[in-house]
């Protein structure tokens, strides 16, 4: 298993070279969306108008932080359920979106879109924003504010601590691990 | 007749959804122990010691150990003998959900179902009351993740499905959880009363402690048992494969109608988050 450092924005062979299992450590802009943002895109792409945020080459993570303690960047922020998003999650790919980070299974029209666009899924650990939010250096809304804390931000991160759940062959790391360890 | 103020029930439900929040149960955190110690996988014991590290800095820094700070569930058994002064108790126990969300700075998740346009200050919350003997008020909150929380099924089989077809109904429902829940997750199984009472007490379940076991011997029994397979599944924490994907089961069986046999699973999160306080 490699342990490799990328920086966003994230380019075609950035993410061919990853494999499921990768440990990767992600620096630079990631924004944040989850189900209300996620729609709101979505409505904004079918209408045909531009989105808030070019998503060409980003990493979108599923996150709705808890509010910031006056003087820290931001409150816990760990991961969201993704399958939430998988209705939405193609239509991004398409426009160039590189990379999602959540948690949890992805269905099959994803993991499709995954191979055909060139794009990866990244899970971080679930329950541990206390320990995530260390990895982010700076939060601000660029969009949504009405959403609270499903607003879109720009979060600058630097190593944040991610595993290749989904690469760009189709092949899926809940799938091999389960395999592995059922009895 | 004793007195309680509706000031003391808000201070208390303010301090303990921030302390659910913030500190982990050393129950939580031995169970994590015994884990790191027996999986197989070294993915599993990396994330388990993440884990561990994430609970740490929560206690020490007082923020909460994940962004979804949950809706506000609580249980509250209202002794008989007790007398509320200086409101209404329902609204108190809002206000301590309120002034808890707001000065911990937790997340508030609560929204319309349909607008989705959140309710600001994570009311209202999901209050389950209990009259019991006695002059004092025990109040069990319980704030709950959405992901987990969604993984929740109730099903009402047929009495012929017996005790193995619940079995198969809560192992099944793990496997179709996968990764979603956060594993590695603690089970709560309802059986018995009507449709929303299996439920109820599939919730209640999950304010056991990790390892404390029915006190029916046979419950007991049928609680490691379905434990043992679900831990077969291979699932492991965070879904990366392991022998962890639960950290306990918890039954709670009723008397239920002659044709009926409903059963609830309710799926919490690695984050089991509950405390109590008794006025």
């Amino acid at each position: 298993m490699a342990e490799i450092k990328l920086k966003t924005p994230l380019t075609d062979q950035d993410v061919e070279k990853l494999e499921i299992g990768d440990r990767v450590l992600l620096t630079g802009v990631v924004y944040t969306a989850r189900d209300a943002a996620h729609k709101r895109l979505s409505d904004l792409i079918e209408a045909g108008r531009e989105l808030p945020v070019d998503i060409r080459g980003q990493v979108i993570y599923y996150v709705g932080p808890a509010p910031a303690r006056p003087g820290k960047p931001i409150g816990s922020a760990g991961p969201t359920t993704s399958y939430r998003m998988d209705a939405y999650a193609p239509k991004l790919m398409e426009l160039g979106l590189k990379g999602m980070i959540g948690k949890g299974n992805r269905g099959a029209n994803v993991i499709e879109a995954m191979r055909k666009f060139k794009a990866v899924y990244f899970g971080a650990t679930g329950g541990a924003g206390a320990l995530l939010a260390r990895s982010i250096r700076k939060a601000e809304t660029v969009a949504y504010e009405d959403l609270g804390p499903e607003a879109i931000q720009r979060l600058e991160v630097d190593d944040f601590p991610v595993v290749v759940i989904n690469d760009t062959k189709g092949n899926d790391l809940y799938v091999e691990g389960a395999n592995k360890y059922r009895r | 007749m004793r007195e309680i103020r509706t000031e003391q029930i808000v201070q208390a439900v303010r301090d303990l959804f921030i302390d659910a929040n913030c500190n982990l149960g050393e129950d939580v955190l031995a169970a994590f122990d015994r884990a790191i110690e027996t999986d197989e996988s070294p993915v599993a014991r990396e994330v388990l010691r993440e884990l561990k590290e994430n609970a740490r800095i929560a206690r020490d820094e007082q923020s909460p150990l994940c962004q979804d700070t949950g809706l506000a569930v609580l249980f509250v058994e209202v002794g008989q003998d007790v007398h509320v002064t200086g409101g209404d108790l329902k609204e108190a126990l809002n206000e301590g959900v309120r002034r808890g969300y707001g000065e911990g700075y937790l997340r508030k998740s609560a929204c319309h179902p349909f607008t989705r346009a959140n309710t600001r200050d994570n009311t209202p919350a999901v209050i389950h009351f209990d009259i019991v003997p006695g002059e004092r008020m025990r109040i069990v909150a319980v704030p709950k993740g959405g992901g987990a929380e969604n993984m929740s099924r109730v099903d009402m089989l047929s009495p012929s499905a017996g005790l193995e077809g619940i079995k198969d109904f809560v192992v099944k429902r793990i496997e179709a959880s996968g990764s979603n829940p956060c594993p590695p997750t603690v089970v709560g199984v309802g059986i018995g009363g009507t449709f929303e009472r299996s439920a109820i007490l599939a919730k209640k379940a999950l304010t056991r402690r990790i390892g404390q076991r029915n006190a029916d011997p046979e419950l007991a029994g049928v609680e490691a048992d379905v434990l043992s397979r679900i831990n077969r599944l291979g699932i492991g924490p965070m879904g990366y494969g392991g022998n962890t994907t639960s950290l306990d089961v918890f039954f709670e069986v009723e008397p239920c109608h002659i044709a009926s046999l409903p059963v609830a699973v309710n799926v919490q999160c690695h984050a089991m988050r509950h405390k109590e306080t008794i006025l």
